[in-house]
């Protein structure tokens, strides 16, 4: 429990607090933006460098500005979003609650079994780009093909959703 | 508390914060924000045990977040246009007005 992780923490959580609590639409996306950044700090504080600049290259820069483009062109208005009625606060608030509740009794009451993994290097264990290449390449190449037809998939399919109807565009 | 249970306590709170966005929220952007936010939470928890877990030579959770990650944004791009699509037929992002499937 280092306090560079403390203060990653608090920046994480603070983040994405804010970026589900705000009222206002595009606030949310830029706290997003916040959040996303401390967990790919998280991501570089675990050794996990080339994971850490592909959160930073996905949802920093692409997943986040879709957002605010999304936003843009769904809001007519500047208006607030409207606040959900008292009664939803209260069941959606529990809900969330009793499973952070569920997750941390298991992760407390696991405390044995955690202890059990063979002692924890000090440094992390190395993944350079070359191991993730050399493994993408001969152990992982199925998935690997397999995503990028997902992609593609996706590419050609958010296109044409998003293209609206023919007569429409005339 | 060792290191592993921390990033396993942040993973956790920071899924129900996704989910609390998810359930709470009416705005739909915001409802696929909080889905991210949960897919994050478990990219954490992947990379937390491969740092501390027995075999990090393996690079499975290193594997397995990368294209978590790429599934990840093409769920967001797929989503995103949906939303916009449904925007084009009824004029709002609101979840408890978009309450028909029907044409």
């Amino acid at each position: 429990m280092t306090a560079s992780f403390t203060i990653l923490a608090a920046i994480t959580v603070a983040g994405m607090a804010a970026a589900m609590g705000l009222r206002n639409a595009v606030h949310c996306v830029l706290a997003l933006t916040v959040g996303f950044a401390g967990i790919a700090a998280l991501y570089l504080q675990l050794g996990a460098q080339f994971v850490g600049f592909t959160q930073v290259l996905v949802y920093v820069g692409a997943v986040a500005i879709l957002a605010v483009f999304a936003i843009m062109m769904t809001q007519s208005r500047p208006s607030a979003t409207p606040a959900p009625r008292a009664p939803l606060w209260a069941a959606g608030g529990a809900v969330a609650a009793a499973v952070f509740a569920v997750l941390a009794w298991a992760i407390h009451s696991n405390a044995l079994s955690v202890q059990a993994l063979p002692p924890q290097p000090e440094a992390a264990p190395s993944a350079t780009v070359q191991q993730i290449g050399d493994a993408l390449m001969h152990r992982f190449v199925l998935p690997l093909e397999i995503v990028g037809l997902l992609l593609t998939a996706a590419l050609i399919g958010a296109v044409v959703i998003a293209m609206g109807r023919r007569e429409e565009m005339k | 508390m060792n290191p592993l249970q921390g990033y396993l306590l942040l993973s956790a709170l920071l899924f129900s914060i996704g989910l609390a966005g998810a359930l709470l929220r009416r705005n739909a952007i915001l409802v696929l924000i909080g889905i991210e936010l949960m897919l994050n939470a478990a990219n954490l928890n992947f990379i937390a045990f491969w740092r501390y877990g027995p075999v990090p030579a393996a690079l499975t959770g290193i594997m397995f977040t990368i294209f978590s990650i790429a599934v990840a944004a093409a769920e967001a791009a797929v989503g995103l246009a949906i939303i916009l699509a449904a925007y084009r037929h009824s004029r709002t992002t609101d979840l408890d007005r978009m309450d028909s499937l029907k044409g």
